[in-house]
């Protein structure tokens, strides 16, 4: 799989026209938008789109349709919040073997508003098994991995809050950004008790918000408008739905499957990064992905969010974009951490860009850790 | 009375015994009758050895919490149940892990404790439904 690294690059990525509370743009025009957008930053022409990447309710036939286009290949893969990161490597095995010269991953999520949106889904297992003594929603679910990895390793409730607190950070140096006040330690534990280990300011955003990414092989890429970003390497997993079958619960093996392969493919370590982006629902997300990723043992994750480490001038930026805890998270996060990873390998990040970002990773899940994907992003070669 | 709690809903034809059971005050659980090992949820196909032949063992009932939650607010209209209640994950002796709520114990991290060993309690919500919830161990 090697041979799959830096052949194919992100040219393009925007949101929609805007993110945050729009119970006046359906759903479907969050997808439009975003696609647009993205298109126009890559110097490229919606009749360009032959490959159709979505997750989420819309399938691409839709988008497609929407577009008057008609695609070569398509691909509805929804595994969670994480689908838009397992299609970067979906579209990369595509465009590598000309299925399609230009794709483009689309989001669009009315997780606010639910403006065009109708909710269907299984509940086979949770109606059964799980609602009935109240469970529904992510925050029910999450917290049993986090209370499990507390009484495993002795994690305390203020390290989870410094998560919270060094997002806020990058928060603040984002204009998108929902919430851009510094918080404390304190202001976490002193938030609103939500689901115990979780208070409010442990847990996600809900906007709505749509984004794209638009990928084509690298010959191609040269001739876009902006620098390309390469896709180096790109892996998945797959565990569970329900997390009573997760089997080592502070640990996700999806995580550790997808990131042993996007590293394999890309050739690199956990040393070679600089700037990383994972994908933070709740404020133990991202230091059980770290670990799940090999980046330190189990139990130290949190580590890389003390003293400064990943904040604004720390040695390892995490979540620049102020993350899902205080940029924006409409429901399936994940093609959000993509589009800010770009924009640091381009350098166009301001007053948040970490300087001479070389090399980023993008780390995301789908439900409880269930699904995973990642991609390591470079611009260069 | 006006039920606290969505009933399960929709019980999945592989899931009848388990429903039954609970109907009895038995906590069935499905085992593979060529590897031996049980698993959660029911279904036809074991998880540990790929075998169809699975069949039904009565669970002893006792477990111990292997994870929880205390909820302070309820995300489910239909789950009546004052806050703060505490949501549990319990890993039964005979391996699988399974939701409930943990009861008769204060709904307090300090005292609430990983690896507590727990009970079953049965509860029956209606005619046709009963569930399990979970007690500290006498
Ligand atoms: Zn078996």
């Amino acid at each position: 799989m090697k041979e799959l690294s830096n052949q194919v690059a992100i040219v393009g990525v925007d949101e929609s026209d805007e993110i945050g509370s729009l119970p006046n743009v359906s759903q479907l025009s969050l997808h439009l938008q975003s696609i647009h957008n993205a298109i126009a930053d890559a110097g490229l022409k919606i009749s360009d789109i032959d490959g159709i990447f979505t997750a989420g309710q819309h399938s691409p036939v839709l988008l497609g349709e929407s577009l008057g286009i008609t695609p070569r290949y398509v691909d509805g893969t929804t595994v969670g919040g994480c689908s838009f990161i397992i299609m970067v490597g979906h579209a990369l095995v595509a465009l590598y073997h000309g299925l399609c010269d230009v794709a483009v991953v689309s989001h669009g999520e009315s997780g606010r508003s639910g403006t065009g949106v109708t909710r269907s889904r299984d509940t086979s297992l949770v109606g059964q098994f799980e609602m009935p003594y109240g469970f529904g929603g992510a925050p029910t679910y999450f917290g049993m991995i986090t209370t499990r990895h507390m009484h495993e390793y002795g994690t305390t409730l203020e390290n989870w809050a410094d998560v919270a607190v060094s997002t806020r950070a990058w928060a603040g140096l984002n204009p998108k950004a929902k919430f851009q006040d510094p918080i404390t330690v304190q202001d976490v534990l002193d938030s609103r008790p939500m689901f115990y280990p979780f208070n409010l300011l442990n847990i996600c955003l809900v906007t709505d918000a749509g984004g794209a990414v638009v990928l084509t092989r690298a010959d191609r890429a040269k001739d876009c408008a902006k620098k390309p970003v390469y896709v180096r390497g790109a892996g998945e997993g797959a565990e569970h739905t329900l997390v009573t079958n997760m089997r080592d619960l502070p640990m996700s093996r999806a995580t550790t499957i997808s990131g042993n392969k996007a590293f394999e493919m890309a050739s690199v370590s956990h040393s070679d990064f600089d700037h990383i982006m994972l994908y933070d629902a709740f404020t133990s997300g991202p230091p059980i992905m770290l670990e799940s990723l090999g980046f330190c043992k189990p139990g130290e994750g949190v580590g890389f969010f003390e003293d400064g480490k990943s904040t604004p001038g720390g040695s390892l930026p995490i979540n620049t974009n102020g993350g899902g805890l205080s940029y924006t998270h409409s429901g399936m996060y994940g093609i959000f951490p993509i589009i800010e990873a770009v924009r640091q390998q381009r350098g166009e990040c301001g007053d948040r860009q970490v300087p001479g970002a070389s090399m980023s990773l993008v780390n995301g899940m789908g439900g409880m850790l269930s699904t995973a994907g990642t991609i390591v992003l470079s611009h260069e070669k | 009375m006006e039920l606290q709690r969505p009933l399960p809903t929709p019980m999945t034809p592989e899931a009848m015994p388990y429903w039954d059971g609970l109907r009895e005050g038995k906590l069935m659980l499905p085992q593979c009758n060529d590897c031996g090992k049980a698993h959660f949820f029911p279904r036809i196909i074991c998880p540990h050895c790929h075998s169809r032949n699975v069949g039904w063992i009565q669970a002893s009932g006792k477990g111990k919490l292997y994870s929880f939650e205390i909820a302070y607010r309820s995300l489910n209209p239909n789950f009546k149940i004052e806050p703060p209640y505490i949501l549990a994950m319990v890993e039964l002796e005979e391996g699988p892990r399974i939701m409930s709520n943990l009861i008769n114990i204060e709904p307090d991290p300090a005292v609430i404790k990983c690896d507590m060993p727990v009970e079953v309690v049965f509860e029956k919500q209606t005619d046709e439904v009963t569930i399990s919830l979970f007690q500290p161990a006498s």
